[in-house]
């Protein structure tokens, strides 16, 4: 019978994902913060798999950068997060994402 | 200060359906949600449950943002990347109105729901994030505190619809943390296509549509489903997984969409359509055991924020409803008697619920978020033996039937023992029967 066929993790760019969404930026107040950066280097960083946003990224000193631009306000790195370390709330009211369809 | 009978935080089904009874119940409600309009912050699948919604406002079908009512219902087990084994329900009288399930587009949906709720007289505020409840002497919640400048405001009783992640009641310590162990992550894309296409691709007409529940190793042993429905002129296509399983693994969320939308069974229906928006969104999927304190004096928790999913038959939006309404039937039952809001008279909220189909159901899938989470192997292994074996029983190759049944029993032991297969079928019995 025939092999099968190994499956490759398609390579995906978020950002053009996002690019679809609707957002209305609150700039300069985040809605998440790391509480202490310096706890993420020893972490094996699940937010930043688990993102659906891709806001979390490792760093090449092996921190965390968090980008909250894209965010989609599900509330998973608060969860994903073994030592929480993440400040999570909503945007303040009309701010953030703005879902046309939902 | 202003003081209102009731505030319901929150405008998805959930705080719709609590305020909209409420108010034709005579209280004076307030309603607070931070989107800039009722559903820009709402995400779902989605499909309405015509039941739970007709029970509130019983002539939704002449005025509510209906895309597809169910007319074919799909059932499919997928590998990561090559077959498909599935069943079909197709019954003429899912196409016989009055329709019983609807597909629908939450943002539009929301909006419509909420201008119910303010001609029944609620009052809606947008733009408006409530940061914390406010208490009495004896702890007693006695309203809200909201973002905005002299931001206090009092009622007699407020009613928690602010989904899923529950945060206020997490931060007055009314319930604990949710655990990643019991929510579910699930990533949507929405795909506009020409009704036409959609229509010629799943064979529908009119206002017929097609709802697809998909499991299998698309998850690639996590422990989630995907789906796939049919709106009007466009296609709801997403996935979800317990965040418990998926901050194990290296697979992005929207890795795990991609190689769904890939796979050769969807990626024809889908073919040639504009992503018009990416959404993701948790589902409290813990279930029965996994429920918080539902009331307490001054408050309640409906919905999403008190982890009303069945996750096995993909429903939310009818036990939020519900709840909704029992919470707002509470209340207006305790007004015209003339008690207060105490923990004491609550408590018939919880007898409302457990009267009903909402806790009927949570109860009897009480053992299954523990049995897959204990078991993850049933829903890869399973799959992939049943695909094996129509894979080795349908291709036509000469080597006699005797022989493909032997190897398809051989490779199902290989893959689980005797003991273990008597076992998973017991466990499988004992939960959801």
């Amino acid at each position: 019978m025939n092999a099968p066929v190994e499956f490759i993790p398609p390579r995906i760019n978020v950002e053009e994902k996002l690019f679809q969404d609707r957002y209305r930026v609150d700039v300069g107040r985040p809605h998440i913060q790391v509480r202490d950066p310096q706890a993420c280097k020893h972490c094996a960083k699940p937010c930043a798999v688990c993102c659906p946003a891709g806001c979390w990224s490792v760093t090449e000193q092996g921190g965390i950068d968090l980008v909250v631009d894209g965010c989609l306000e599900c509330g998973t790195c608060r969860l994903v997060c073994d030592h929480d370390n993440v400040d999570w709330n909503y945007p303040r009211g009309g701010f953030g994402i703005l879902f046309k369809f939902g | 200060m202003e003081k209102f009978d009731v505030i319901v935080v929150g405008a998805g089904p959930s705080g719709n359906a609590a305020a909209y009874t409420l108010a034709k119940g005579g209280l004076k409600v307030l309603q607070l949600e931070r989107g800039e309009s009722p559903g820009t912050k709402n995400v779902q699948g989605a499909i309405l449950y015509a039941d739970a919604l007709e029970r509130i406002i019983p002539d939704f079908r002449d005025s509510a943002p209906l895309e597809r009512h169910v007319a074919e219902q799909r059932m499919w087990l997928l590998d990561e990347n090559q077959s498909c084994t599935g069943a079909t329900y197709r019954d003429a009288r899912f196409s016989q109105e009055p329709y019983n399930r609807y597909t629908i587009l939450r943002a539009r949906f929301d909006r419509w729901f909420s201008e119910k709720v303010k001609a029944a007289g609620a009052l809606v505020i947008c733009e408006t994030t409530v940061k914390e409840l406010l208490r009495g002497d004896q702890g007693e919640v006695i309203g809200v505190r909201t973002e905005r400048a002299e931001g206090d405001i009092l009622a007699d009783c407020v009613i928690l619809a602010d989904g899923a992640n529950a945060l206020l009641g997490e931060r007055a310590r009314l319930r604990p943390k949710v655990r990643a162990d019991d929510m579910a992550l699930a990533v949507k894309e929405v795909l506009f296509l020409p009704k036409e296409t959609i229509e010629a691709r799943f064979n529908i007409a009119g206002t017929q549509g097609v709802v697809i529940e998909i499991a299998g190793n698309i998850t690639h042993g996590m422990v989630g489903t995907g789906f796939l429905y049919t709106n009007k002129d466009s296609v709801s296509v997403g996935i979800g997984c317990m965040l418990s399983d998926m901050k194990k693994q290296s697979l992005t969320p929207y890795q795990l969409l991609e190689g769904l939308k890939q796979h050769p069974s969807v990626k024809p229906l889908i073919e040639g359509a504009e992503m018009k928006e990416y959404s993701a969104h948790l589902i409290p999927e813990g279930g029965y055991k996994a429920l918080p304190q539902l009331y307490g004096d001054g408050w309640m928790v409906v919905g999403d924020s008190a982890g009303f999913v069945n996750a096995v038959h993909r429903e939310g939006s009818n036990l939020a409803m519900t709840s909704g309404r029992f919470a707002a039937e509470t209340l207006i039952e305790l007004q015209q008697a003339g008690k207060p809001f105490t923990s004491g008279n609550l408590a018939a909220y919880k007898a409302r619920l457990d009267g009903s189909f909402v806790m009927a159901d949570l109860k009897k899938y009480e053992e299954v978020p523990a049995l897959l989470h204990d078991n993850p192997h049933i829903l890869g292994t399973y799959p992939r033996v049943l695909g094996d074996a129509a894979r080795a029983i349908l291709t036509v190759d000469g080597q006699p039937k005797r022989d493909k049944q032997k190897q398809v029993l051989a490779e199902l032991k290989g893959k689980r023992s005797l003991l273990g297969l008597l076992g998973d079928a017991y466990k499988f019995w004992r939960a959801f029967r």
